[in-house]
């Protein structure tokens, strides 16, 4: 009779321990600027989400377009009015995976490499891109550090010509997240 | 009995797979946060035209304020369609925080200092809040320092006081259109017969439509009860186009008001657009008049 239950116990803790695979952050920081000799353009959010799931390698990312933050107002006012339409296009999304999962040993604390391929939504355009990070592993927490580019035209942000030498037209992008186990 | 329990704790495990093959979207493992979304750049700037909006400059931000208003359009080519005619306003508005802001100027037309405090009571939003307008309360203060027309008469300085309130409840309709009342109250301490009230009650409109990006048409209208006004009094009605350029905006417009300030525009604009006078003629009290605003960040915000 107390053979099952240990078995029914030990079922429970593997899919238990199944879901533990994924981790998240709610406070992943994302910042962007536009670097011109005109000016220099800053946003920086820091209520981003994350999922990571390491068993697939799938990885969420989203962003509330609105929640910005920049040096002057007015910049803020433009960044949603004027270029992201944030009232219409309120999230900024990135879905994908790891494209080099079998590098990666995330029970060993240790510094790796990510690569991901995926699909970055904002401006109501979606596109395929490749995006390279680093991943450390320390002590069952992740922390994931990446920069990278994305062009305003590839999203139909339009940039006016009254203000075409302020604003650049490759936007940096830096991410930074420290994702915890999901329970 | 082992059987059953077997076949259970089977089942329990497909259960566990079959819930893992589910997860499909990760995100909403997170569960939907319910956020506050506030209505923001519900005007291009606090002004419409020649009253307030319910827009407020931010925090740390000046806001430099120019401001003419030329003689009627009808006097044509002699008077370069009335720009001959200039009367000006120059002011400075500064947001304290970002519900509260203060500004002052002066006019040329009676050399009138003004200053006011405007505060913004409730914000529009939607989300976990909802709050179908913005509301503000503006109180403004008007001294005309231009000299006593009489001299000899005991001329007191309570004389040259005007107050104004107004509260300002907006909604940004959706994100081309907006519109707004103002129930505006001026208060004239010295006023020209005993056939005039002291405190004068008005209805403003005002709204605006987006027609691009950086170009709005906007129109403001102020209502002002009868039997409180006697002489030289028109309602004044502006319509006009805002234009955004980076750190300016550019209002332009046409108005049959000739003063910036409450007690001008609201107690003594004096043409109507369209009107006839004593013989009989047709004219226009219509003007040509512009705001420039221009914003610098004093102090920049916390990120």
């Amino acid at each position: 009779m107390q053979k099952p239950i240990v078995l029914v116990a030990l079922f429970i803790l593997m899919t238990q321990a199944a879901f533990s695979q994924k981790f998240f952050s709610r406070d992943a920081v994302l910042s962007f600027s536009s670097d011109t000799p005109m000016e220099k353009i800053e946003g920086t959010n820091k209520a981003g989400t994350c999922v990571l799931d390491t068993k697939t390698g799938k990885m969420e990312w989203k962003v509330l377009v609105k929640g910005f933050k920049f040096e002057k107002a007015l910049m803020e006012e433009h960044f949603n009015e004027n270029y992201m339409e944030s009232t219409k296009f309120p999230n900024a999304v990135f879905k994908g995976e790891i494209t080099n999962l079998s590098e990666i040993n995330f029970s060993q604390d240790g510094k790796y490499t990510v690569k991901t391929k995926g699909t970055m939504t904002m401006h109501g355009v979606s596109k395929e891109i490749n995006v390279t990070g680093t991943l450390k592993v320390n002590k069952g927490q992740l922390e994931i550090l990446s920069n990278f580019s994305v062009t305003c035209a590839d999203y139909n942000i339009s940039i006016p010509s009254v203000v075409k030498d302020n604003i650049a037209k490759e936007i940096k992008v830096t991410v930074s997240a420290k994702l915890n186990a999901m329970k | 009995m082992k059987k059953a329990i077997y076949t259970l704790s089977f089942i329990c495990c497909l259960f566990g797979t079959v819930l893992q093959a589910q997860d499909e979207d990760l995100l909403s493992l997170l569960g939907e946060e319910k956020t506050t979304d506030y209505a923001t750049a519900t005007f291009k700037t606090n002004r419409i035209v020649n009253g307030h909006s319910v827009e407020n400059t931010a925090r740390g931000v000046m806001d430099m304020k120019i401001s003419h208003r030329f003689s009627p359009v009808r006097y044509g080519l002699y008077d370069i369609f009335g720009l001959d005619g200039a009367s000006i306003r120059i002011g400075l508005d500064y947001g304290i925080t970002d519900r509260l802001m203060v500004g002052f100027g002066r006019s040329s037309n009676e050399k009138i200092i003004d200053g006011f405090a405007k505060y913004k009571i409730l914000r529009q939003s939607s989300g976990n809040r909802n709050m179908p307008i913005t509301l503000s309360y503006l109180i403004d203060a008007q001294i005309k320092t231009v000299k006593f027309s009489d001299s000899e008469r005991n001329n007191k300085f309570s004389s040259r006081l005007y107050y104004t309130h107004q509260l300002l409840i907006g909604r940004k309709i959706n994100s081309g259109i907006s519109l707004q009342l103002m129930p505006t109250l001026v208060h004239r301490n010295l006023v020209a017969t005993t056939a005039d009230k002291n405190d004068v009650l008005a209805l403003g409109v005002g709204g605006r439509v987006k027609v691009s990006k950086r170009i709005a048409l906007t129109a403001e209208y102020y209502y002002v009860l009868d039997k409180q006004v006697t002489q030289n009094f028109a309602p004044p009605l502006s319509i006009g186009v805002d234009i955004e350029t980076g750190g300016h905006v550019f209002q332009l417009h046409f108005t049959n008001s000739q003063d910036m300030t409450y007690k001008g525009f609201i107690t003594e604009t004096p043409e109507d657009w369209f009107y006839k006078n004593a013989d009989g003629k047709m004219l226009s009290g219509i003007r040509f008049g512009f705001n420039v605003s221009r914003v610098f960040t004093i102090r920049k915000q916390k990120i």
